[in-house]
């Protein structure tokens, strides 16, 4: 029993990882990562709302017509990101400012319903929690991993304490201003699904047909 | 009107919601391995977007804003807490109306669209569109126009991602990267050129 749980939080790390393998809320993990702050308050508002929201909808389960359940399941959701939105207002003003409208864009983030539909559903309370912990520290670990990059060379700095002193004051440290803009973070996390599908073939996805080749192809031409 | 033109070309292309917020990945990454079903998904993207964002416009300015209930003789109510749930009800109740209407009027277009449409209600360009809506505090034209807008904008970065994307077939990719990291690396250097339109402006 014991190590059915911890299969349960452990398979999302790296085997079952929401954003490299299932495709699952990459939205905010790709605009909050600029610094690590912002990531780390992200990971932890998602891993609440998935813990709760597993629960919750675990516990109607067997109440609930099939019908009826996507919007029960919004319904929940959206309650659980009001409620996490208002704490951030309250107590966390300025990073909740940083992160804008994705603190709201929670609700629609796939993981979240993912799991509450794909898995809280047809399993107990005590496993949808674990789901939702487990799942909510894959993603968090892809967007810490992202932020700490992003934040590194973009500023030279963790956790807003500068550690490489750029050159504007006096340092040897030239920022990557890349690293702050959008683009930078697709590229990170395509080497991010390289370096764990080196690792991990399996996860490769089948090509849906094969291109047929007529005549053997010379060495020569194509690779440039 | 030179304003609300401002406003078009700024959500088409220095501000498109796909490639420069990050917006409505899930559905960007997975439907666009062919051109003609990311045109469709496109296509029911922008006619959603152009419905909700005003329609959630009316209902934020007119019911849900500090002191929008005046006139109802309620102006210290701040009912804007409410508005993610009430956005996403609307959202969803707009893709099911637009759905019906499809199939009656246009049997043709609803056979084409008819899939994507519900994969549409839970797609965070939508109700991103709204709460950048009320972020900006647009007004009720200038939302027709940036729902308009933020559609267009979507459809074209799918599209262009979805006519890459075939070609990279008859590419030799480096094994690991086939599939969903090219394609990043794709989203990526498709937004590096985005934002060249920051300049532009």
């Amino acid at each position: 029993m014991a190590s059915k749980n911890w299969n349960i939080l452990g398979t999302p790390l790296v085997g079952e990882n929401p954003i490299t393998l299932q495709i699952l809320g990459i939205c905010s993990a790709l605009a909050v990562t600029t610094s690590l702050d912002t990531a780390l308050v992200m990971t932890i508002a998602v891993t609440c709302v998935l813990a709760v929201s597993g629960a919750a909808v675990s516990l109607i389960r067997n109440q609930l017509p099939y019908s009826v359940r996507i919007i029960v399941q919004i319904t929940i959701i959206a309650s659980l990101v009001i409620i996490v939105d208002l704490v951030l207002k309250a107590y966390l003003f300025e990073i909740g400012k940083r992160l804008s409208i994705f603190v709201g864009l929670i609700v629609t983030n796939c993981i979240v319903l993912g799991r509450a539909d794909g898995f809280a559903m047809r399993n107990n309370v005590g496993a949808s929690i674990l789901d939702g912990i487990g799942n909510g520290l894959g993603y968090g670990l892809i967007l810490m991993t992202v932020g700490v990059i992003r934040e590194f060379f973009g500023r030279g700095s963790l956790f807003g304490t500068q550690i490489l002193i750029p050159t504007s004051q006096g340092g040897g440290f030239e920022p990557l201003h890349i690293m702050l803009l959008p683009p930078s973070a697709f590229f990170i996390i395509a080497c991010i699904i390289w370096f764990i599908r080196r690792r991990r073939p399996e996860q490769i996805e089948k090509p849906e047909f094969q291109i047929r080749v007529k005549a053997p192809r010379t060495q020569a031409g194509g690779e440039g | 009107m030179s304003g609300l033109f401002d406003i078009f070309m700024r959500s088409v292309f220095v501000e498109n919601l796909a490639l420069s917020f990050f917006l409505g990945m899930c559905t960007f990454l997975a439907v666009s391995k062919r051109v003609e079903t990311a045109f469709g998904v496109g296509l029911a993207m922008t006619a959603v977007q152009t419905v909700t964002v005003p329609v959630n416009n009316l209902i934020y300015l007119n019911l849900l804003a500090p002191g929008a209930l005046a006139w109802a003789g309620l102006e210290y109510i701040d009912l804007s807490c409410l508005s993610l749930i009430v956005f996403i009800g609307v959202i969803a109740a707009m893709v099911q109306v637009l759905e019906m209407t499809l199939e009656f009027h246009l049997p043709k277009l609803h056979r084409a669209l008819g899939i994507f449409l519900p994969l549409i209600t839970v797609n965070c360009a939508i109700l991103g569109g709204s709460l950048f809506m009320v972020e900006r505090s647009y007004t009720f034209v200038e939302s027709i126009v940036y729902g308009f807008g933020t559609g267009i904008g979507w459809m074209l970065a799918i599209v262009m991602l979805a006519a890459i994307r075939e070609r990279l077939k008859y590419s030799d990719i480096p094994k690991g990267m086939e599939g969903l990291g090219i394609t990043f690396v794709v989203a990526g250097l498709m937004s590096l050129g985005f934002m060249g339109f920051a300049g532009v402006g």
